[in-house]
């Protein structure tokens, strides 16, 4: 298997692009991260593209071909990796697994999701699809109402307070102020937090990503082609995995820990021959507060129960312990779903990188980025690694 | 009509929704003396309920008390006005659920207030012939009244369903013999395509519910030699509580013989399920023994009769399901907005 | 969702009669039926007609629902544990949102899920209801 690095790293803020569309968004995104890999275009030998829903919103497939002839990449490789909201951290682990292998030595991964061209309720349909239409779905549950039955649950097994819960809202929102890509780049108090309308209960407004648009591009290149190219700020792809769960939570044996994280952690930990401890700063997928904890705990940053705990005590601030979501996640950067996963990426590249601004970590080596599909039924865990 | 041979009820079921909404509520709306309602209260269905969920209840209740396969059913018919598709029968989707398909005769009929008891004579003969060994009669509707009509405070909701048989060890009850009396009578009636029936007013009393009832009623006591003191328990249509007990004392039945199928103070009209649901609460209450008196009116119009007389079977049956007056104490009262919202008397889409 | 009668005609059986399926190897029981075990890998599952009543193990209140649920809503949708042991999501109906707890029993009741618009096909199926007990 051969060395995969991050060579170039682009993308859109994120927020109401009412005056772009969906391959416009890409086409942005893809030629920020070629401009900053330092290749030409045609260097490009495949474009992955992740999107959950343009089929549903916009009435589009076929993005594989869309959006290379957009780019003017005729004859290039391609497809659309759908994984739900584990779209982008999917397609990244395609693209790696395309270079790792030897087949190409410069792909393209971007993700991309244009929500604002549909109404609120027909953006909800869209995101049940995540999971069992004819059982699930049928039952008019929304994908924020399988949330809450794991957070009511998450409440009830480990005690935890919604104040708890909810804080990690307030952290989000802290650090998408000094990000100029984030759609909510502003704090907000806890008190706003659980004065927000239900929707979902026990799930409020303020604790549940936004409906984003937003594109993010990565381009993976073989450590050897790479280093023909720049020396300087090469982040290795250390660990990729993914792994999947039963479809469905309601059908687990227990809704607070997710499965999938375990075991596509497990796997990217040992391909990375790292250990949680080892991982400096980390980007998690917050779709709503609960989330934030439960996947703190899955990784294998604290133990089961205490993850709320460890946040309010300040352990995921850019000094603490394990610096997480140092961009505002999915609550605060946005969640445009298919792009979301590339976004963690170019997030932790940049920590990486030292291009990380007013939330830089300082030294930063080792970063960690979780993506998740449905609720835990498809999780994607990549690692990076600073090269020197 | 009598069949040449015994026929029996082999099991029944009442379902009626749990939301209620009190004639004073609707009396306040229009300014009217909330003392003067012709009922106390009425049934509304929820927001996910019509015909064909209440039927499929009623039919699972009775499914339970008749203790047979689903599979031995050999017709559904299901007697309503208020079906919520136009074209497309509530007696297969009632099948479906039950498990009664795919051999069976299933259809829905039409006669106003009186196609459930119509569906029941119709099961009947299939029963006697031998055609089929055991089918069912359902009569269910979701009634309809023009919001500020009179017959607002007492258009309810509900469903009831039978299962008859040959069979004299599985039964609760015989029916011993019908009749029917029909004329050309538009005493209320609703065109196609409209949303809320129409009615003649006072002629809906006279000419169209007494005539009728009380010609078919006298049919069937003449053909099987029986007066009104024969009976323990009489039930009739009840589109209020006025004209049933009326009805009762032109033909020589006593109040007491009324009240216990008497459910239109507190449920309303169910039209279709109307005099059928009154059966289901006396056979909730009834002896081994007892003649229970049973006449439907349809408007258009129509009424058909029966003499039915419980069997030893009822005693333990009737507790294979919940008794209908556990499903109407189980209640919960909404105001008139929420009505209008139930009931889909708002623009919603 | 793109209005389909065959989508739904398909599924009426498992639907109508909660029918789901049980492994004749290692005994777990499956809510809708499938063809594989995922607890033992089995391919031998048998179908099982579920029984219609259990307990209301969790639920939400849902208050923004998509365009074919929201004139519904605010409305529950619980997990409910059948006798049989296998987890159903269903909505539970004629409860008012102050009553519903954890641990109640439940019935199961025959429900309208969705209209395919006004006047497309309704889809039915079953839901939830507290048990009703003689008072």
């Amino acid at each position: 298997m051969g060395r995969v690095v991050v060579l170039g790293v682009g993308l859109t803020k994120v927020g109401e692009h009412w005056n772009k569309s969906i391959r416009d968004l890409f086409v942005e995104a893809a030629l920020r991260a070629v401009e900053d890999a330092g290749i030409e275009l045609s260097d490009i030998e495949a474009v992955i593209v992740g999107n959950m829903s343009s089929g549903y919103l916009q009435g589009q497939e076929h993005l594989g071909a869309l959006m290379s002839t957009w780019l003017g990449l005729r004859g290039v490789a391609t497809a659309k990796v759908e994984s739900a909201c584990a779209s982008g951290g999917v397609a990244f682990h395609q693209a790696f697994l395309a270079v790792a292998s030897g087949i190409y030595d410069c792909v393209l991964v971007g993700g991309v999701e244009k929500m604002t061209d549909a109404v609120t309720e027909d953006v909800i349909s869209a995101l049940i699809m995540a999971d069992d239409q004819e059982y699930v779905a049928s039952t008019g549950i929304t994908f924020a109402g399988l949330n809450a039955l794991v957070y009511r649950e998450y409440m009830r097994k480990y005690g935890v307070k919604q104040e708890e819960i909810a804080y990690f809202a307030v952290h989000d929102h802290k650090y998408a102020r000094d990000n100029p890509y984030a759609q909510y780049p502003f704090e907000v108090s806890l008190e706003q937090v659980l004065a927000s309308p239900l929707v979902a209960d026990p799930i409020r407004l303020l604790e549940s990503s936004p409906i984003s648009d937003g594109a993010a591009a990565v381009v993976l290149c073989s450590l050897e082609k790479a280093k023909s190219i720049k020396s300087e700020g090469l982040i290795e792809v250390v660990g990729s995995a993914v792994a999947t769960d039963i479809l469905s939570p309601h059908e687990r044996e227990d809704l607070t820990t997710l499965y999938a994280t375990h075991v596509a952690a497990e796997r990217a930990y040992k391909m990375a021959k790292v250990e949680p401890k080892d991982i400096n700063v980390v980007e998690v997928h917050d779709a709503y507060t609960v989330l934030g904890p439960i996947h703190l705990e899955d990784l294998g940053f604290v133990k089961k129960g205490d993850g709320a705990k460890f946040v309010v005590e300040g352990n995921i601030e850019k000094d603490g312990k394990l610096p997480t979501n140092t961009f505002g996640g999915l609550k605060a950067r946005g969640h445009p779903v298919g792009a979301t996963g590339i976004y963690q990426i170019v997030e932790v590249v940049w920590q990486l990188r030292g291009e990380a601004g007013k939330n830089q970590v300082s030294d930063a080596e080792i970063g960690l980025a979780q993506s998740v599909g449905g609720v835990g039924s498809s999780v994607a865990v990549n690692i990076f690694r600073r090269l020197r | 009509m009598k069949p040449f041979r015994s026929v029996y009820i082999v099991g029944y079921g009442g379902y009626v929704p749990v939301y209620r909404v009190k004639s004073e509520e609707i009396a306040r709306i229009w300014g009217k003396d909330p003392k003067l309602t012709p009922i106390k209260e009425k049934s509304v269905i929820a927001l996910d309920e019509d015909v064909v969920t209440m039927s499929v209840e009623a039919a699972k209740y009775a499914l339970r008390r008749a203790q047979i396969d689903p599979q031995k059913i050999g017709a559904i018919f299901t007697g309503t006005e208020s079906k919520p598709y136009a074209v497309k029968p509530t007696s297969t989707i009632v099948a479906e659920a039950i498990g009664a398909t795919p051999k069976l005769i299933a259809v829905d009929m039409e006669f106003a207030c009186r196609a459930g008891t119509t569906g029941l004579q119709c099961v009947m003969g299939l029963v006697v012939s031998g055609m089929i060994d055991y089918g069912m009669a359902i009569g269910a509707d979701t009634s309809q009244g023009r919001p500020g009509d009179e017959l607002e405070y007492t258009t309810g909701c509900g469903a009831a369903a039978f299962i008859l048989g040959r069979d004299t060890q599985n039964s609760v009850a015989e029916i011993e013999a019908s009749s029917s009396f029909v004329t050309d009578t538009p005493d209320f009636w609703r065109r196609e395509g409209e949303f809320y029936p129409q009615h003649a007013h006072r002629f809906t009393g006279k000419p169209a519910y007494f005539r009728h009832i009380v010609e078919a009623s006298k049919l069937l006591m003449e053909e099987l030699g029986l007066k009104p003191s024969d009976y323990k328990y009489v039930v009739f249509h009840q589109p209020n509580i006025k004209f049933p007990l009326r009805v009762a004392k032109m033909l020589g039945f006593r109040d007491e013989q009324v009240k216990p199928g008497l459910l239109s103070p507190i449920i309303g009209n169910a039209y279709a399920g109307s005099s059928l649901l009154g059966l289901v609460a006396v056979l909730d209450v009834a002896e081994p023994g007892d003649r229970i008196f049973l006449a439907s009116f349809g408007s258009g119009a129509g009424s058909d009769a029966f003499s039915i007389k419980v069997t030893e079977g009822i005693r333990d049956k009737r507790l294979l399901a919940p008794l209908l007056k556990t499903l109407i104490d189980y209640k919960k009262y909404i105001d008139y907005a929420l009505y209008v919202k139930h009931r889909k008397k708002i623009r919603l889409k | 969702m793109i209005p389909s009668v065959p989508r739904v005609w398909r599924e009426i059986r498992y639907r109508y009669r909660l029918i789901g399926c049980k492994c004749t190897d290692c005994g777990a029981v499956y809510f809708p039926p499938r063809p594989l075990c995922i607890k033992c890998g089995s391919r031998k599952m048998k179908e099982l007609k579920l029984s219609e009543d259990g307990v209301l193990i969790n639920y939400t209140i849902i208050h923004y629902a998509s365009r074919e649920f929201k004139y519904q809503t605010p409305f529950i949708v619980g997990v409910v544990k059948l006798r049989e042991g296998v987890k159903v999501l269903a909505q539970i109906v004629d409860v008012d949102l102050s009553e519903i707890k954890e641990g109640i029993e439940v019935e199961a009741v025959f429900r309208k899920l969705r209209e395919q618009g006004e006047q497309g096909i309704i889809e039915y199926g079953l839901k939830f209801r507290p048990k009703i007990k003689p008072k």
